[in-house]
C-alpha cells in the first residue's frame, strides 16, 4: 500500500472536499451608475436596499442595483454610490446604540425568462452596524439560489466581523463600499463512490496476483496421502507376506 | 495455518476489519434484563372476548385500534402473544367474532376474513374477500353446531365455512344503490336475514337460504321514522326486531321471520304499563342493547334501554311479542353487558365516575354466579376486575402511543441534599457553620447506623421475603446517576412517570380535555440540581387546528400539578424556546411566541422581566412556516415586542420544507479539533445556532426529484451550506450533532437507502477560539460529505450522548424490523480514504467502502424487538462512558449503550480478592525486606 503514489491519494481526497461552486464578479464601488449595463439582453437589474436607523425601525432606502445575469453560468455585479453625509452621521449612531444594519433584496428568479421572474416579498440579512463601521464598509454579500434559479437567501458579514469599538475617525473611510459579492448555487451531494471502490478492489486483486488456483485434494494433501497408502501398503503386504513368518517364530 | 498468513500481508483492510471485530460488544447471556428491560403494549381495545371455550382458561382475546390480533393472560395481565398488522386502513379490524376455538376477524375493510386458533395464536386460514366496504358478521348454525360465518358488505353477502374459510356462495343484494344494508342475523334456522334500510322511508328484510344463497323472501316495510338499523335497532326473543325511535319516543317490534306485509307494532314508552315511568333524558338518543348468547340459539327476550347517559332500564319482552315489562331501574349505571354461561345469564351494570367505555363479562360454570369484568377506560387503561369488585390487574394502554419524553434525574436522599444544602447556603459567621457542619454529620452517622441496623435485620430474614421494591417514597439517585425518571407523554394525554431501572409506572397524570390532534412538547424547566426547589416540568400543549396552547407545569418526580398559575395564553402559539436565563428561583425562563410576533415569559416574575430586559439585544429566535417555504428570524426588543431581522424564503413550487433540527443544548464536545494524520489539527465548526433544514421536491418524478439540505445559522439567517441530493426522496431521517449532519433517504435511481454524512470545519486554524459568536464569524466552513449505501430502510435515528462528550458517537437506528443498531460513527466520517495511506492509518480511519454493514452483534437489543419503533430517546448518565436510551414506538425498551466500552468502570468479575493480596503481600514482602536489610546492615557494621 505504501507504494501508492502520493498524488494518487491527493486526487482521491479532493473530489470530497466540497469546493462551493462560487462565481465571483467584481464590483464597481465608484460613482459609476451603470445605465449602459441594463441594455444588456440577457442580464437584469434588481434594487439593493438598506436600512439603518437608531430606532431600529425599518425604513429601507436605495442602495444600489445588482447586475443579475442568468443562465448557465450566472453572475453578478454590483453597481452603487457612495454614501451621502447623512447617511455615514446616521450609520455612526446606529453603531454606536448597537444597531443592525440591514440590506433586502427582492425575490427574483435567474432562470425564468417569463414576465413572472419577480415575486412578492424581499429576501433580508443583517449585520451589526458597528462592524460595519469599524470594517471601513468592508461587507461580503453573498446570494443563494436554489437548484432551478430563485433566490432564496441574502447574507451580508463583514471582514473583520467583530466590534472591538475602535473609533473611526476619519470620515472617508465611510464613504464608498467596498463589497465582495458572490453568488453560490446548490452542490450537489456525492452519490456512493460505488464504482471507484470496485476498480480500486480490481487494482488490489491484481496487485496481489492471481488467486492461487484451486487444487484438487490430491494434489493439497498428497504429501500426507502417499505416505499413508505406502503405509497401508506395506502393512497389508506384511500381514499376507509376515503371517506365514510370525506363526513360524518371528524374530 | 491459512488465516494468520492472511492477516501477515499488509491488506490493512482486513486488520481494520478484524480489529473492528474486537471493538464491537455483544451482550452476554448472564446480561440478558439485567441493565434493560422491554415492555410490550397493544394499543386501546376495540373488541374483547374471553375464552369460554374451556373451563380453566385464563384467555383473553382483543383487537385494538393499533391493529392488533392479542391474547392476555386474564390472571396476570401478561401478554401471551399479539399479532402486528400493518399500520393503516389496510390492517384495521372490522370486527373480532370468537367462537370455540375459532376467533374469526374481518381486517382492512372488508379485505380480507382470517380465522385464528385461540390457544396458539395461529393463523387457521385467510380468505381474500371481494371488494366493498363492510358492514356485518355473524356466525351461522345450524341444528346446534355452527358451521359458517356470513358476512354482510355494501352490495353483496357471502357465506363462508368456518373450517377452511371456502366461500360457500356469494350473492349481489337487491337494489343495494338505494337500500343500506347494515345487519345479518342468524337465529339457528335455515336462513339467514338481511336487515337493511331506506332511511326514513322502509325497512327490508331479506332471508336468503342456507344451502344455495337463494332469496326465500323479500319483505318490506314501511318505517318513515327509521334511519339507521345500526344505532337504533337489535333482534331479542325469538326473533322480534326491536327499534326505538328517539323522535316519538316509542319502541317498535316486529316478527323477522312475519309472513305477509308484516307491520310494526307500536309501543309507546310515555303511556306503557311500567312503572316507573321511563322518560329519555333531555337531548339523548336511546340505546338499546341486548345478548345473542349463542350463533345456533336466538337472543334472550331480556334487553337493556338506555334513556340517558347514566340512566339504564332492565325490560323483557313478554311471551306475546307485542308488551314489554320493566325488570329493574338503574341509575345511576354508566355501562351494561350480559354475559351468558350454559342457561344462566347475567346483566352487568357499572357506575363509575366518568370514564369508561367497554364492560365485558364472564360467567364462571359452578352454579354459583362468578364474573370477571374488563373496563377499557378513556385514558387507555384496561381494568380487569373480579367479583367482589377487586382489581386483578391494569395494564396502561396509552403508553402504546407515547409522544415526547424526557428523562430527569431523581433526587438526592435527605442526607445528601443536606450536605448539599450546606454548602449552597451563604456562609454566616464561624460558629455556626461549625455547627451546621457537626449536625449534618450526626446526621450521616444515623443514617449509616440505620442502613448497617436494616442490613444486619434483613440478613435474617430468609432470603426470598426481601423485597427490593421501588416506590415514590425510597427514589433517590444512585451513585453514578444511572436511574432516572422517565417522564413519558402519550397521544390520549396521560402523563406517566416510570422508573428507568425497572420500568415501573411510579405516577400516572390523566389530563382531561386534550384534544386527539394536539401536539405536546415537554420542557425541562428545572432540573433536581436547585435542593430546596423542587424539580420542574412544562408540558406545552397546543391544539394542531387553531394553535392555541395550553401549559400543564408539573413535577416530573412526583408526577403532581404545580401550584405555580400558567400564563393564560388568548392567542395560537407559534414558536417556543427555553432560555439560558433563570429566575431567582432557579427556573429557567420559557419564551412563548404568538401570532402576532408578541413574547410571554413563564415564569414572568420582575427579575425575569428585567433580565430580559438587559438581555432583549441579545435574543435571537427563528420561526419556520413550512406552507409558505419561509424561515425568518427575529431579536427580542426591551418592551418584548419583535422584530424582524431576517429572512428566507424556500419557494414551495420548488421545494417544501420537511424538517428543521437544532442541536440538542445539553450536548457537550469535548474536543475542538481532529488531529490529523501530520499532527495539525482540523479544527471542527461548532455553531451552536445552527439549523439543519431538509426539504423534498415538489416534482416527484424519479429523474428529476431531490432532497435539500440546508444549514443555516438561527441568529443571522445565513445560509453555511446549501446541498442537494439528486434522485432522492424522503421520508428523510436526520440527526444534527456536534459539527455533523447525518441523514437517510431513499434513492430513486438505484432503489436502496443512502446515508449521507456531513461534517464541518473551521480550518487548520480557528477564527475565534474563546467564544463562539454567529454575529462573528466571517468565514464560511469547509464542508465535507460523503455518502453510502445502507442496506435496510430505517424509521428512527439519534445520536448517544454522554456527560462530557469524551466517548466516541454511535448513532442509534430504529429498523422497520424492531431491530436497533447502535452505528458507531466512525463508519459516518467524510474523511475516510479511498486509498490508506500512512497518514489515514495514523488517523485510525477505516477505508472507504461503499456499502455500510450491519452487524447483527451492533443490535443494542438483540432479541427484544421495539415494535413500530417511532423514536429513540437518548440522556447522559453519571458515568462518561454510559448513555442511556429508550426506545419508543409501540412497545418501550430502555438500556444502557457503552460506546466506547466501559473505560471508567470495573468490569463485574474484577477480582479484588487477588489484587488487594498481591498488594498485601507485596506491602508485606517490602516491610519484611526492609527489616532483614536493615539487620544485614547492622551485622555488617559490627563486623
Amino acid at each position: 500500500m505504501a507504494s501508492v503514489p502520493r498524488s494518487f491519494l491527493l486526487l482521491s481526497i479532493i473530489p470530497t472536499i466540497l469546493i462551493l461552486c462560487a462565481d465571483f464578479a467584481c464590483c464597481n464601488t465608484g460613482r459609476k451608475t451603470g445605465d449602459g449595463l441594463d441594455t444588456d439582453f440577457s442580464g437584469f437589474s434588481v434594487p439593493l436596499e438598506h436600512s439603518f436607523e437608531v430606532d431600529d425601525v425599518s425604513r429601507f432606502r436605495m442602495r444600489g442595483a445588482l447586475q443579475l445575469r442568468g443562465g448557465r453560468e450566472t453572475s453578478v455585479s454590483l453597481s452603487q454610490s457612495q454614501l451621502s453625509e447623512e447617511d455615514r452621521k446616521t450609520l455612526k449612531e446606529v453603531a454606536a446604540v448597537d444597531g443592525l444594519y440591514k440590506i433586502r433584496v427582492p425575490r427574483v428568479s435567474l432562470t425564468d425568462r417569463q414576465t413572472e421572474r419577480q415575486m412578492d416579498g424581499y429576501l433580508t440579512a443583517f449585520v451589526r452596524a458597528c462592524s460595519l463601521v469599524e470594517s471601513h464598509l468592508s461587507d461580503v454579500i453573498t446570494l443563494h439560489t436554489d437548484v432551478s434559479g430563485y433566490l432564496i437567501g441574502v447574507s451580508i458579514v463583514t471582514i473583520p466581523g467583530a466590534c472591538r469599538g475602535t473609533e473611526v475617525e476619519d470620515e472617508v473611510d465611510l464613504e464608498a463600499f467596498n463589497t465582495t459579492l458572490t453568488i453560490i448555487a446548490p452542490t450537489n451531494a456525492p452519490q456512493p463512490e460505488t464504482a471507484l471502490f470496485i476498480e480500486r478492489m480490481d487494482i488490489e486483486h491484481e496487485k496481489r496476483g492471481k488467486p492461487q488456483e484451486q487444487k484438487s485434494f490430491f494434489a493439497k494433501y498428497w504429501m500426507y496421502i502417499v505416505p499413508l497408502v505406502l503405509f497401508l501398503m506395506m502393512s497389508g503386504a506384511q500381514d499376507q507376506s509376515g503371517g506365514g513368518a510370525a506363526n513360524g517364530g518371528g524374530r | 495455518m491459512k488465516p494468520p498468513a492472511k492477516m501477515s500481508k499488509p491488506t490493512s483492510l482486513f486488520v481494520i476489519f478484524f480489529s473492528l471485530f474486537i471493538m464491537s460488544e455483544a451482550v452476554f447471556e448472564d446480561q440478558v434484563g439485567k441493565f434493560d428491560w422491554r415492555q410490550q403494549y397493544v394499543g386501546k381495545t376495540l373488541f374483547a372476548h374471553f375464552d369460554s371455550h374451556s373451563q380453566s382458561s385464563n384467555k383473553l382475546f382483543l383487537a385494538t385500534d393499533k391493529n392488533i390480533f392479542a391474547s392476555f393472560n386474564s390472571r396476570t395481565g401478561d401478554l401471551l402473544w399479539r399479532h402486528v398488522d400493518k399500520v393503516g386502513p389496510e390492517g384495521t379490524i372490522d370486527i373480532l367474532v370468537l367462537h370455540g376455538q375459532d376467533a374469526l376477524m374481518v381486517v382492512g375493510g372488508g379485505r380480507l376474513l382470517r380465522s385464528w386458533d385461540t390457544n396458539m395464536g395461529g393463523l387457521n386460514w385467510e380468505a381474500v374477500l371481494d371488494t366493498g366496504s363492510f358492514q356485518a358478521a355473524c356466525f351461522v348454525a345450524i341444528q346446534d353446531t355452527v358451521k359458517h360465518v356470513a358476512v354482510l358488505k355494501k352490495a353483496a353477502i357471502s357465506l363462508h365455512y368456518l373450517t377452511n374459510g371456502h366461500q360457500k356462495w356469494v350473492e349481489n343484494l337487491p337494489d343495494s344503490d338505494t337500500v343500506q344494508y347494515q345487519a345479518v342475523y342468524s337465529g339457528g334456522e335455515v336462513e339467514v336475514y338481511v336487515l337493511g334500510v331506506v332511511p326514513n322511508s322502509h325497512l327490508t328484510i331479506i332471508a336468503y337460504s342456507l344451502e344455495d344463497g337463494e332469496i326465500i323472501k323479500q319483505r318490506s316495510v314501511e318505517a318513515p321514522w327509521l334511519s339507521s338499523v345500526e344505532s337504533s335497532c337489535v333482534v331479542i326473543g325469538q326473533g322480534v326486531l326491536m327499534c326505538v325511535d328517539p323522535a316519538t319516543l316509542a319502541l317498535y317490534t316486529l316478527p323477522i321471520q312475519a309472513e305477509e306485509a308484516p307491520q310494526f307494532n307500536q309501543i309507546l314508552l310515555q303511556v306503557t304499563p311500567v312503572q316507573p315511568r321511563l322518560e329519555v333524558s333531555l337531548g339523548f338518543q336511546p340505546v338499546l342493547v341486548s345478548s345473542q348468547p349463542h350463533p345456533a340459539r336466538s337472543p334472550i327476550s331480556e334487553f337493556f334501554l338506555q334513556l340517558g347517559p347514566d340512566h339504564h332500564v332492565l325490560l323483557q319482552l313478554n311471551a306475546d311479542g307485542y308488551t314489554i315489562a320493566a325488570l329493574r331501574d338503574f341509575q345511576p349505571a354508566f355501562l351494561v353487558s350480559f354475559a351468558t354461561t350454559g342457561e344462566k345469564t347475567v346483566a352487568v351494570v357499572m357506575t363509575p365516575k366518568n370514564e369508561t367505555l367497554y364492560v365485558h363479562a364472564f360467567l364462571k360454570k359452578d352454579d354459583s354466579v362468578d364474573y370477571r369484568v374488563l373496563v377499557q377506560t378513556q385514558d387507555h387503561a384496561l381494568t380487569f376486575i373480579q367479583q367482589p369488585g377487586r382489581v386483578v390487574w391494569t395494564r396502561e394502554e396509552a403508553l402504546a402511543d407515547v409522544v415526547t419524553m424526557e428523562m430527569v434525574d431523581l433526587p438526592l436522599t435527605g442526607t445528601q441534599a443536606e450536605l448539599e444544602g450546606e454548602f449552597g447556603k451563604k456562609a454566616d459567621g464561624l460558629f455556626p457553620m461549625v455547627l451546621k457542619r457537626l449536625s449534618s454529620q450526626v446526621i450521616l452517622l444515623q443514617a449509616w447506623l440505620a442502613h448497617l441496623w436494616k442490613l444486619f435485620y434483613e440478613a435474617r430474614k430468609p432470603h426470598g421475603q426481601v423485597k427490593n421494591e421501588v416506590t415514590i417514597e425510597t427514589l433517590s439517585r444512585d451513585e453514578f446517576n444511572l436511574q432516572k425518571m422517565m417522564v413519558m407523554v402519550t397521544a390520549s394525554g396521560k402523563l406517566f412517570g416510570i422508573d428507568s431501572k425497572s420500568g415501573s409506572i411510579l405516577w400516572k397524570h390523566y389530563l382531561e380535555n386534550v384534544q386527539p390532534n394536539a401536539v405536546f412538547k415537554l420542557i425541562v424547566q428545572r432540573t433536581t440540581a436547585h435542593f430546596p426547589h423542587p424539580p420542574q416540568c412544562t408540558l406545552l400543549i397546543k391544539d394542531k387546528d387553531t394553535g392555541l396552547a395550553s401549559l400543564h407545569v408539573f413535577n416530573p418526580i412526583f408526577g403532581r400539578k404545580s401550584h405555580i398559575a400558567p400564563p393564560a395564553l388568548p392567542r395560537p402559539i407559534l414558536q417556543s424556546l427555553l432560555l439560558p436565563v433563570i429566575d431567582q428561583d432557579y427556573a429557567k425562563v420559557l419564551l412563548l411566541v404568538d401570532d402576532q410576533y408578541k413574547v410571554t415569559a413563564f415564569p414572568s416574575t420582575k427579575n425575569v422581566l428585567q433580565q430580559l430586559q438587559e438581555m432583549a439585544s441579545s435574543i435571537f429566535f427563528y420561526l419556520i412556516r413550512s406552507d409558505q417555504g419561509n424561515l425568518s428570524g427575529f431579536r427580542l426588543r426591551k418592551d418584548l415586542s419583535t422584530e424582524r431581522i431576517w429572512e428566507v424564503v424556500l419557494p414551495t413550487e420548488v421545494q417544501k420544507i420537511v424538517a428543521v433540527n437544532g442541536k440538542r443544548p445539553n450536548e457537550h464536545v469535548h474536543s475542538q479539533g481532529r488531529v490529523m494524520g501530520d499532527r495539525s489539527v482540523l479544527y471542527k465548526y461548532l455553531n451552536p445556532n445552527l439549523l439543519a433544514v431538509v426539504t423534498e421536491s415538489t416534482d416527484a418524478h424519479p429523474e428529476r426529484a431531490f432532497v435539500g439540505v440546508f444549514l443555516v445559522d438561527g441568529v443571522t439567517g445565513r445560509i453555511i451550506h446549501e446541498a442537494v441530493q439528486r434522485k432522492a426522496r424522503g421520508p428523510v431521517h436526520f440527526v444534527h450533532s456536534e459539527n455533523w449532519v447525518v441523514y437517510e433517504y431513499w434513492n430513486t435511481k438505484s432503489r436502496r437507502n443512502e446515508f449521507s454524512v456531513l461534517e464541518l470545519f473551521e480550518g487548520t486554524e480557528l477564527y475565534n477560539s474563546t467564544v463562539f459568536s454567529s454575529l462573528d464569524r466571517p468565514h464560511l466552513p469547509q464542508v465535507l460529505q460523503q455518502t453510502y449505501i445502507f442496506p435496510s430502510p430505517i424509521t428512527t435515528m439519534e445520536a448517544t450522548l454522554t456527560e462530557k462528550g469524551i466517548t466516541s458517537r454511535h448513532l442509534l437506528v430504529g429498523l422497520p424490523s424492531g431491530a436497533i443498531l447502535s452505528l458507531p460513527k466512525m463508519f459516518l466520517d467524510p474523511r475516510r480514504p479511498e486509498v490508506v495511506t500512512e497518514h489515514s492509518r495514523e488517523e485510525n480511519l477505516i477505508p472507504y467502502a461503499p456499502e455500510m454493514p450491519i452487524r447483527t452483534e451492533w443490535f443494542i437489543n438483540y432479541n427484544q424487538t421495539v415494535a413500530r419503533v417511532k423514536g429513540i430517546y437518548t440522556a447522559p448518565s453519571g458515568l462518561e462512558s454510559t448513555c442511556l436510551v429508550v426506545a419508543y414506538g409501540l412497545d418501550i425498551y430502555q438500556t444502557r449503550v457503552y460506546p466506547s466500552k466501559q473505560f471508567d468502570v470495573l468490569k463485574d468479575d474484577y477480582d479484588y480478592v487477588l489484587i488487594s493480596s498481591v498488594l498485601f503481600a507485596l506491602f508485606f514482602a517490602t516491610m519484611i525486606s526492609k527489616r532483614l536489610a536493615q539487620v544485614k546492615l547492622l551485622n555488617r557494621a559490627w563486623r
